[in-house]
C-alpha cells in the first residue's frame, strides 16, 4: 500500500476553474477548493474564473514564487487541450513543467453530468487523485530530436498541389505520391468552377505545370504508398511505382506512339471521361496531363497481353527509346519529417437509389459527368447532348443525390447545391434549353454564393422544391426519347411531372473507399462516415491524431476548392513550422529499466513494437533504448518483478491516483 | 460546512464507483467528444488516462478493486488502430488472464469490462458507461475493503487463538 505521508517538503497549489459557467455551472467549484485545501501538503487552493487565461497563469506563477509551491494542480478542461498552456506556465516560473497535474472537470464532468452534487463529487475525488498523485513526480527533461526535413503529400488533388507548392517553394522537399497517371484530381475533370465561372483547367493546369518541374518536388504518379513505419521527425515511407511501361525521362509526351499504335481507332473506355469517351491502349489522360509523359495499359495492350503486335509505338518512339514493355514495378523508400494525406473523395453512385434509374436510362447522367460533356476537352468536345446526340430541350437537374437521405448518406455535401446552379447556368447558356432545379433546401453559404444563387435564378432557370420521387420513361416503348421526372412542389403542394430530355443527378461526395487502407496504415481516426478526424474541430482542423501527419482537402470532409486550398495551405504551414524548428520535443513518458531489480526474463522485449528493448548478456539485464521508445507502457504492465518504470505513468503514481478515487469522502 | 455536502452517504442510496483506464488517443479522446457533444452519462465513472490500453497493469485493476471499485472498465483503440501498433492487444491478453483469476475469486463478470472506443466513438463511451452502471447497480456493491476489515478481523481472532493455544501449551511443559 503507498499512502501519502505529510511530507513537509512538498508544497502544492490547486486551482480549479470556473471556465466561466461551463464547469462552475455544475460543479460546486468553491467546494471542491475547501475539500481540496484540507489534504495533506496543499498550500493553496484556488478557484478563478478562467485559468487558462493570463491573469489566472499569472495566478498560479505568483503563488509559486511568494508560496514557495512546488507541485501545481489544475482542475479545468481536457489535457489534451490546455495541459501544455499549465506545464508552460509552471517552467516559466522556474518549476519543472513536469510536476504538473491537470484534472479533467470539464469534458469528463461538468459537461456529461446533471446532477450537481453527484458531479461536484467526482470533481473531489478526481482533483484529490491528482493532488495525492503529483508529490509522485519527478523533474523530466524535454528530449529534442532532429526532424527529417522531407515532406511526404499523399494525394495529387488540387489539395496536395497546393501544399506541395507552398513548401517547395519555401526550401523543403516534397515527395508527392499520386495513384492516378496523372496529378489534378477531380479537379481536373470540371469545366468552369463556382461562383466565378472561371475555367477549372486555367487555374488548375499552371499550377500542375509548376508541381511537374518544380526542383523541390518529387512526382511519383501511378504510385501508391504501400508501408509507413517511424514516428514524427522520422517517417520511414515505401512506395510503389507501378510500370507504367514507358521511361518517365524518357518520354518527350509527344504522343507519336498513340497516332502508331495499332489500334487505329480509340476502343476502350476512357477513365478520366468516366467512359463517356474512348481511349487506346496507350493514352494520356488529358491533354494538359502532369507528368507529361503516355501510359501503357497492360489490361488492353496486345504486346502485354500477348506478346504478339507489331509494336509499332516502340518504331514512332524511335530513337527515344522511352518504351519498355520490360518495366517492372519499382519500389522506393524514402524518409521524412511529416506528411500530409490529401487523398480526396469519390462521388456518390448513384445506382444505389434504384428510382432515378442511373445505368438503366442513358439519358440519366451524373454531375460530374455532364461537366465532362460541358468541358471543350471533354467526349463530345463541349457538346451537351443526349446519348443519341440530340441537344436537349429540356433538362432536369435533381439535388441531394446521396446527401442528407436516411437511406444513403445523412451528410450535406455542401458543394452540390452551388454546383447545380452552376450546371443549370452552364446548360442553359450552351444548348438554350429548360432547365428544372430540384431541390430540397437551397444552401449557398459563403462569399458571392448567394448572389451566383440569384443571378442563376434571373437568368430563367426554374426551381421546385421537392424531393424527386420517380424518373420513367415518358412512353413506356421508349418512343419520344424523354423522361418524366415526378416530383411533389412542397411550396405549391402539388405533384408535378416534368417531361425532360436528361436528367443530370448532383451526386454527394463520399469518402474513398481506399481512405480505409490509408486510414489503417497512417493510424489516423475517422468518424463514423469514414472522414478523417481532425484533432480539434475548432483548433486543429488540419492535425490528425498523430504527430506531424496532417490532413487536408475532402479527405476530412466535403468541401468547395477555396476552402480546400486554404485548408491545404494550413496544413503546409502546420508542417512547415514543425520542420523548420530542425527538431521536435518528445514528451519524456519513456520507460527505463532498475537495472538491480531486473531478473534478465526478457519477457519485456518481445512486446516492444519498437524494438527499442535489448538484452545485455554480460549484464544479464533488459536495456532499454530511450530514443527508440515511444512511451506506450507495455513492457511497463509486463514485467514480472516491478522493474520498469514509465516516466509520468509511473505504477506509484497510478496507484495512488485509484487511491485518491476512491477515498471516502470525509477525511 | 460545504464539505458534508458532498460526503458519501450523505444522501442515501449506494450508487456503483467505477474506475476507468483509458487509452490516451481513442478512448479517452472519445470521452473528451462525448463532453464536448453535451452528452449525459451516469457519473459513477472515474477515469485514469493512460498513454495505451497495453499499460494497463492487471494489479492496477485488483487495486481499484481492493480499494473499494465495485467495477472497471478498461477502454483502448479498436484492434488495428492502436496508436502503438499493439497495445491493445497485449491488454486483450492480459484482460482473458485476468479475468480467469477474478471469476475464481468470486467476481461477477460483469464488473470488469474491456472495449474498444475509437476517437470518433463519444456516443459508444456514454452507451458503455450507462450499461455498465445498470449492471452494477444491480449485482450490488462489491465491497472488498469492508471484506478486508473482517478478513483481518478473522486472522487476529486466529492469531489471539493460536497464541493462547502456544500459552497453554508452555504451561502444560512447566
Amino acid at each position: 500500500m503507498i499512502m501519502q505521508k505529510n511530507n513537509d517538503s512538498i508544497r502544492i497549489g490547486f486551482y480549479i476553474c470556473h471556465c466561466g459557467t461551463n464547469i462552475a455551472g455544475v460543479i460546486d467549484v468553491e467546494a471542491v477548493a475547501k475539500y481540496i485545501a484540507k489534504l495533506p501538503n496543499v498550500v493553496v487552493s484556488r478557484t478563478y474564473k478562467y485559468m487558462c487565461s493570463d491573469p489566472g497563469q499569472k495566478l498560479i506563477q505568483d503563488d509559486i514564487r511568494e508560496n514557495n509551491l512546488n507541485r501545481i494542480v489544475v482542475a479545468a478542461c481536457s489535457p489534451l487541450l490546455h495541459e501544455a498552456t499549465f506545464r508552460n506556465a509552471v517552467k516559466k516560473a522556474g518549476l519543472n513543467p513536469y510536476f504538473f497535474q491537470m484534472v479533467n472537470v470539464r469534458e469528463h464532468d461538468a459537461w456529461v453530468h446533471q446532477d450537481k452534487v453527484e458531479a461536484t463529487r467526482k470533481a473531489i475525488a478526481l482533483s484529490r487523485a491528482a493532488v495525492q498523485r503529483v508529490p509522485l513526480h519527478k523533474p523530466l527533461d524535454i528530449k529534442k530530436i532532429p526532424i527529417n526535413q522531407s515532406v511526404l503529400i499523399v494525394g495529387g488533388g488540387i489539395a496536395g498541389i497546393h501544399a506541395a507548392l507552398v513548401l517547395a517553394n519555401a526550401g523543403k522537399h516534397v515527395y508527392l505520391v499520386e495513384r492516378e497517371p496523372t496529378i489534378g484530381g477531380h479537379m481536373a475533370k470540371f469545366d468552369k468552377t463556382f461562383p466565378t465561372l472561371d475555367c477549372a483547367a486555367c487555374v488548375l493546369t499552371p499550377k500542375m505545370a509548376a508541381v511537374g518541374k518544380h526542383p523541390n518536388i518529387t512526382l511519383w504518379t501511378y504510385s501508391d504508398v504501400i508501408k509507413v513505419d517511424g514516428y514524427v521527425g522520422n517517417y520511414k515511407i515505401t512506395v510503389r511505382r507501378r510500370p507504367r511501361y514507358v521511361h518517365e525521362d524518357l518520354c518527350t509526351g509527344c504522343l507519336e506512339c498513340i497516332d502508331a499504335c495499332i489500334y487505329k481507332e480509340p476502343k476502350f473506355p476512357d477513365e478520366f471521361n468516366l467512359g463517356l469517351g474512348k481511349r487506346k491502349p496507350v493514352y494520356l489522360p488529358f491533354a494538359q496531363a502532369i507528368p507529361s509523359v503516355v501510359t501503357i495499359d497492360p489490361n488492353t495492350c496486345i504486346e502485354l497481353k500477348t506478346g504478339k503486335c507489331k509494336k509499332t509505338c516502340v518504331e514512332a518512339c524511335g530513337d527515344r527509346n522511352a518504351i519498355d514493355f520490360s518495366q517492372k514495378e519499382e519500389i522506393k523508400e524514402v524518409t521524412v519529417g511529416t506528411i500530409i494525406i490529401a487523398t480526396g473523395f469519390k462521388t456518390f453512385d448513384p445506382r444505389k437509389i434504384l428510382y432515378y434509374g442511373y445505368g438503366i436510362y442513358p439519358n440519366v447522367i451524373t454531375s460530374l459527368e455532364a461537366e465532362r460533356l460541358l468541358n471543350a476537352a471533354g467526349p463530345t468536345g463541349g457538346e451537351f447532348v443526349t446519348k443519341e446526340g440530340r441537344k436537349p430541350v429540356r433538362v432536369g437537374i435533381i439535388h441531394c443525390v446521396g446527401s442528407r437521405d436516411e437511406n444513403t448518406n445523412r451528410w450535406c455535401s455542401r458543394v452540390c447545391c452551388l454546383y447545380s446552379l452552376k450546371l443549370a447556368h452552364l446548360i442553359h447558356e450552351r444548348t438554350g434549353a429548360e432547365v428544372f432545379n430540384f431541390y430540397i433546401d437551397m444552401r449557398t453559404p459563403g462569399k458571392s454564393m448567394e448572389e451566383f444563387y440569384v443571378r442563376v435564378a434571373e437568368e430563367g432557370i426554374n426551381f421546385v422544391r421537392g424531393k424527386v420521387a420517380d424518373i420513367y420513361p415518358e412512353k413506356l416503348d421508349g418512343s419520344t426519347g424523354r423522361l418524366v421526372v415526378q416530383a411533389e412542389d412542397t411550396l405549391l403542394g402539388r405533384v408535378l411531372k416534368v417531361p425532360v430530355d436528361m436528367v443530370v443527378l448532383s451526386v454527394g461526395l463520399e469518402p474513398d473507399p481506399e481512405a480505409e487502407n490509408i486510414r489503417k496504415m497512417f493510424n489516423l481516426s475517422c468518424s463514423a462516415e469514414g472522414w478523417f478526424l481532425e484533432r480539434h474541430p475548432k483548433l486543429a482542423p488540419v492535425s490528425s491524431f498523430n504527430d506531424g501527419i496532417f490532413i487536408a482537402g475532402c479527405c476530412q470532409g466535403p468541401k468547395d476548392i477555396p476552402d480546400t486550398v486554404a485548408q491545404a495551405g494550413a496544413a503546409a504551414a502546420e508542417a512547415f513550422s514543425l520542420l523548420d524548428l530542425g527538431y521536435i520535443e518528445m514528451e519524456p513518458n519513456t520507460a527505463y529499466i532498475i537495472e538491480e531489480e531486473c531478473s534478465g526474463c526478457k519477457s519485456c522485449i518481445s512486446l516492444c513494437p519498437y524494438s527499442a528493448i535489448s538484452f545485455d548478456p554480460v549484464k544479464k539485464k533488459s536495456v532499454i533504448n530511450e530514443a527508440l521508445c515511444k512511451g506506450c507502457g507495455t513492457c511497463v504492465a509486463s514485467c514480472p518483478s516491478g522493474s520498469i518504470v514509465q516516466n509520468l505513468f509511473d505504477d506509484s503514481e497510478i496507484i495512488s491516483e485509484i487511491n485518491g478515487l476512491l477515498q471516502p469522502l470525509q477525511v | 460546512m460545504a464539505n458534508e455536502n458532498y460526503s458519501a452517504g450523505n444522501n442515501g442510496n449506494w450508487s456503483p464507483r467505477i474506475v476507468a483506464f483509458f487509452c490516451n488517443w481513442c478512448t479517452y479522446t472519445a470521452a473528451d467528444l462525448a463532453g464536448v457533444s453535451r452528452m449525459k452519462y451516469a457519473p459513477n465513472i472515474r477515469v485514469i488516462r493512460l498513454m495505451c490500453s497495453g499499460r494497463v497493469d492487471p494489479q492496477f485493476v485488483l487495486e481499484a478493486l481492493a480499494r473499494g471499485a465495485d467495477g472497471v472498465l478498461i477502454g483502448g483503440c479498436h484492434p488495428g488502430d492502436c496508436h502503438y501498433s499493439e497495445g491493445n492487444y497485449k491488454c486483450l491478453r492480459r484482460f482473458r488472464m485476468l479475468k480467469r483469476v477474478l471469476a475464481d475469486m468470486g467476481i461477477e463478470d460483469k464488473r470488469v469490462r474491456l472495449e474498444w472506443i475509437s476517437a470518433a466513438e463519444g456516443e459508444k463511451v456514454k452507451r458503455v458507461v450507462n450499461e455498465m452502471v445498470n449492471e452494477i447497480q444491480e449485482l450490488g456493491p462489491l465491497g472488498i475493503p469492508k471484506k478486508f476489515e473482517e478478513w483481518d478481523k478473522e486472522i487476529e481472532h486466529l492469531k489471539q487463538h493460536i497464541e493462547s493455544q502456544e500459552f497453554k501449551q508452555e504451561e502444560v511443559k512447566k
